[in-house]
């Protein structure tokens, strides 16, 4: 992992992975919007970091000024070439449709919204809550477990791999492989290895499939047509990954940080016990508080925007946690409250690029969370015992140590 | 009351259809739509709720 200077100076010199930022960014958000809105630095690349939601959600619809063509918050060195040990089809358009604009974008994402649409994820709750009631059968006699390790993370990643038809014996190796993308990307040689392990695993499942299609999205992907012509090779590919890439670490990390809320507020927990009809509401003010994707822009051309001279190439990162802590746009903005009923938040971003998978996080979270109240209604964080945030592109505990009756 | 959510403005947030889906239909490529002609008078609260929680201020009320 790469070891970063402290930061002195959080307007001219951020960084999303300096320990502070990981045990507390809502801090510094706060004294930088009231002073530097939309901070810059050099670290890594030249990067812009606007907080406050009416410019997060004004640059998210400005595709003309802001590409989504690398959308990695922690970029990969100019001269690295990330595919370097991979014999398969070219991937020069990424993961499409997240790293891609239109047109690209727009079909690649059309292809894919069907599997994630409200009927569709309705029907992966049963399978769902059968895992969530199968993981609590684990520890939920032995008075403590870990919340994140033990239940948030094997939840989304099970699913997923329902859904694009693969083996969900794999899901640790899968979750090592996404963590190693997008957490430890600071460290070439692990996100390497992860982003190799990921693309070679899949080209074996396209070549499978390609010979025994299934019912499943990655047989989907390679039998539909296009325009009369078959995808691509390479936008298969890439957009297999990317289900896998944004399915796991994303809805995992809501899940831990949601348990982390409940275990350290009781009063927040038994209410939520109490009144289980509150539930929607609360996950959607647990989605703003804790949204855990910070996704990247790149700038297209010299401009100015709002007195920062952005030039061409320059990183946006747009951090849409911190627009749902904007006190413009949400009152008392750093308190949970579970029957906010003004929510606007964007957990799941604004604009042409809106979380395709966000029906899908939102029952995930609603059934993981329903299932431990239904199980543990009384928890606590355990004392003494150290708790471990990921950050940077996707913030949310990694180890959890819970303790209950 | 009528409402209407503008397509061109709508990403398939899905909120809406959240919050009220005895008035709005979201089909599978997200795009929300308003399934009843007029909002009866019960339902107003939840159509005023759906409006102030569209994350892309697509809802709009047409008529009070």
């Amino acid at each position: 992992m790469a070891q970063t200077a402290p930061v002195s100076d959080w307007a001219s010199d951020f960084d999303v992975m300096d320990p502070q930022y990981l045990a507390d960014p809502f801090s510094i958000w706060d004294s930088l919007r009231e002073t530097c809105p939309i901070p810059h630095t050099n670290r890594r690349k030249s990067s812009w970091m606007p907080l406050r939601y009416d410019d997060v959600t004004a640059i998210a619809h400005d595709i003309e000024h802001f590409s989504s063509l690398k959308v990695a918050v922690i970029p990969a060195d100019e001269d690295e070439d990330p595919n370097e040990n991979f014999d398969g089809p070219n991937l020069e358009y990424g993961l499409p449709p997240i790293s891609a604009d239109p047109p690209l974008h727009t079909w690649t994402r059309r292809l894919l919204l069907p599997w994630f649409s409200h009927k569709r994820v309705d029907s992966y709750v049963p399978l769902t809550r059968d895992l969530c009631r199968h993981l609590l059968d684990g520890f939920s006699d032995a008075g403590h477990a870990d919340a994140a390790g033990d239940y948030a993370q094997q939840i989304p990643v099970r699913v997923i791999a329902g859904i694009l038809g693969v083996s969900p014996d794999l899901s640790d190796t899968f979750t090592g492989w996404v963590r190693d993308i997008l957490e430890f990307a600071d460290d070439a040689e692990r996100r390497q290895r992860g982003a190799e392990g990921l693309l070679n695993y899949f080209l074996s499942q396209l070549e499978e499939r390609r010979s025994r299609p299934g019912d499943d999205l990655l047989s989907e992907l390679l039998t539909t047509e296009v325009d009369g012509k078959p995808v691509d090779d390479g936008i298969v590919l890439g957009m297999a990954a990317l289900v896998l890439i944004a399915g796991v670490d994303t809805t995992w990390s809501a899940i831990g940080s949601s348990l982390w809320h409940l275990a350290s507020h009781p009063e927040d927990r038994r209410r939520l016990v109490a009144e289980p009809g509150l539930m929607p509401t609360a996950i959607e003010e647990l989605l703003r508080a804790y949204a855990p994707v910070t996704m990247a822009r790149e700038v297209t051309q010299d401009f100015e925007y709002h007195g920062c001279p952005m030039k061409k190439g320059d990183k946006v990162l747009m951090n849409f946690p911190a627009a749902n802590r904007d006190p413009d746009a949400f009152a008392d903005p750093d308190i949970v409250q579970l029957d906010r009923a003004h929510n606007r938040h964007v957990a799941f971003g604004s604009g042409i690029h809106r979380c395709a998978g966000s029906n899908l996080a939102r029952m995930e979270l609603q059934v993981a969370l329903e299932e431990w109240l239904t199980r543990i209604p009384e928890f606590s964080l355990a004392e003494g015992e150290q708790i471990t945030w990921a950050g940077g592109q996707v913030r949310g505990p990694r180890v959890l140590p819970v303790v209950f009756p | 009351m009528k409402i209407r959510v503008d397509p061109d403005k709508c990403q398939g947030h899905a909120r809406c259809y959240g919050l009220a889906p005895e008035i709005f239909d979201v089909d599978d490529y997200g795009q929300a739509s308003v399934i009843v002609d007029e909002v009866p008078p019960e339902l107003e609260e939840k159509a005023r709720l759906a409006v102030a929680n569209c994350p892309e201020y697509a809802i709009e009320i047409v008529s009070d």
